[in-house]
């Protein structure tokens, strides 16, 4: 319990930092923009509240909008994905199993779930970022087309980070 | 009681999503001007819709009267007409005129929405910004002083009724000047309150109220007539009470005034500010 916090706390500045320092600046003309700090709620833990979970993705979505000037945007967007999660998580994974199967990582759930899992949710963040920051119908096509390239670049990034500090925890 | 909580409990996840869902949505909104700006546009957007197609059908009531109105402005404006005026001259002499420079011209427009039993009024016209229409123009009918461009849109501009206490309209009545205001002890539509002018003149029953030289609006045009006018005891200023030519209640045609050379009187009078 008390790793997982700390683990969890570690996780949540190292991706809010890289996510405002460095993320902030990349972007490919205004059409493919990384948000790679939802990586932080998709990793909490399976056993986590629903108002915990709540909480700390309306959290970390202010916190991402003090840093952007856009506040309540990405909150809105965060709440969203920990609905999404959550439905998610009780359609695909079973009850039982999670006790043994502490957090939803890439090393421990299987690559076909994790990038199904990170897809969808990603899919969903930046479908409501993105059209409540456009806030009209009129320029719904090139919207559309910034969730999915945004979409393929978190999710590459998401895989990434993944590969890359996540890996030995495979059992 | 007990099931509720029981089913509230049970949907925890939907019901913590719309709580958490709505506040963000409140934070956005009130802190994102660009948000906001578009969430009162759309809704001012649908609102003038909803009162243009009410319009479209309440129109049909007062076919009649809008008729005589246009008819009889159609008469007067045929008056006007040069073609109308007997010439006696026995050679005819066109010259180019170029000591006279149009100075206002008149865009119409329908009255979508009106009020008139509030303490403050407003009106709503279909056109707006795509037709010309700014802020603080001014705005008549066919008969008199209607009030001014308060708010515009694309295609809808709001009008701040002469019956609105914060409208004051510079007019002259025998040629003394002062300030038509409404609202103040009386909220009738049919009557205004003509102010500032000195308890030692009399102002005959009857005379006529124009707009003075002063005012957005081009001399000389209509508002009413004198109905009463009695001094206050110990007061300086006449009380004049003003009955309206404009029929508020009836409205469906107006014209928006706009002023060709204002723009040059704004930045000739801005210069005086600075120096």
């Amino acid at each position: 319990m008390g790793r997982a916090v700390i683990i969890n706390s570690i996780r949540f500045f190292v991706l809010i930092a890289t996510q405002v320092f460095l993320f902030k600046n990349i972007g490919y003309y205004n059409l493919s923009i990384p948000y790679l700090y939802i990586l932080f709620i998709l990793l909490l833990p399976f056993g986590i509240p629903n108002a915990l979970l709540f909480l700390l993705a309306f959290f970390t979505g202010i916190t991402i909008d003090v840093f952007y000037d856009t506040l309540g945007l990405n909150a809105l967007a965060c709440t969203v994905m920990a609905f999404v999660r959550i439905v998610f998580i009780s359609v695909t994974v079973q009850r039982d199993g999670f006790d043994n199967e502490p957090e939803p990582s890439l090393g421990i759930m299987g690559f076909r779930w994790f990038v199904f899992y990170a897809i969808i949710l990603t899919f969903f963040h930046h479908l409501i970022l993105f059209s409540f920051e456009t806030f009209k119908f009129s320029e719904l096509g090139y919207t559309l087309i910034r969730v999915v390239l945004s979409t393929l670049f978190t999710v590459l990034l998401i895989l990434v980070t993944e590969f890359a500090f996540f890996r030995k925890k495979i059992r | 009681m007990r099931n509720l909580w029981l089913f509230i409990s049970k949907y925890n996840a939907f019901f913590l999503f719309i709580i958490f869902f709505t506040i963000s949505l409140i934070l956005l909104i009130n802190n994102n001007s660009y948000q906001r700006a578009s969430v009162w546009n759309t809704s001012n957007q649908i609102v003038g819709q909803a009162y243009e197609r009410v319009n479209e059908f309440s129109s049909y009531l007062v076919l009649g009267e809008t008729n005589d109105s246009l008819a009889t402005e159609n008469a007067r404006l045929r008056n006007l007409l040069k073609s109308s005026y007997y010439d006696d001259s026995l050679k005819q002499v066109t010259v180019k005129d170029s000591t006279l420079k149009q100075q206002y011209t008149y865009t119409v427009a329908r009255v979508i929405n009106n009020s008139v039993h509030q303490k403050n009024n407003y009106l709503t016209i279909n056109r707006g910004s795509k037709h010309g229409i700014k802020k603080g123009m001014g705005v008549i009918s066919s008969s008199g002083v209607v009030g001014i461009v308060l708010n515009v849109s694309a295609n809808f501009s709001t009008v701040r009724s002469l019956l609105h206490t914060e409208t004051k309209i510079s007019a002259s009545v025998d040629g003394n000047i002062g300030s038509l205001v409404w609202g103040e002890g009386n909220y009738d539509s049919r009557f205004a309150l003509l102010k500032d002018i000195q308890s030692h003149l009399t102002i005959r029953k009857g005379a006529r109220v124009i707009t003075s030289e002063f005012s957005l609006f081009p001399p000389g045009t209509n508002i009413g007539y004198v109905s009463e006018s009695n001094t206050r005891d110990g007061n300086s200023a006449l009380k004049i009470k003003v009955k309206l030519d404009t029929d508020f209640t009836k409205l469906q045609y107006v014209y928006v005034i706009i002023n060709l050379l204002s723009e040059e009187q704004l930045v000739l009078e801005a210069q005086n500010k600075v120096e």
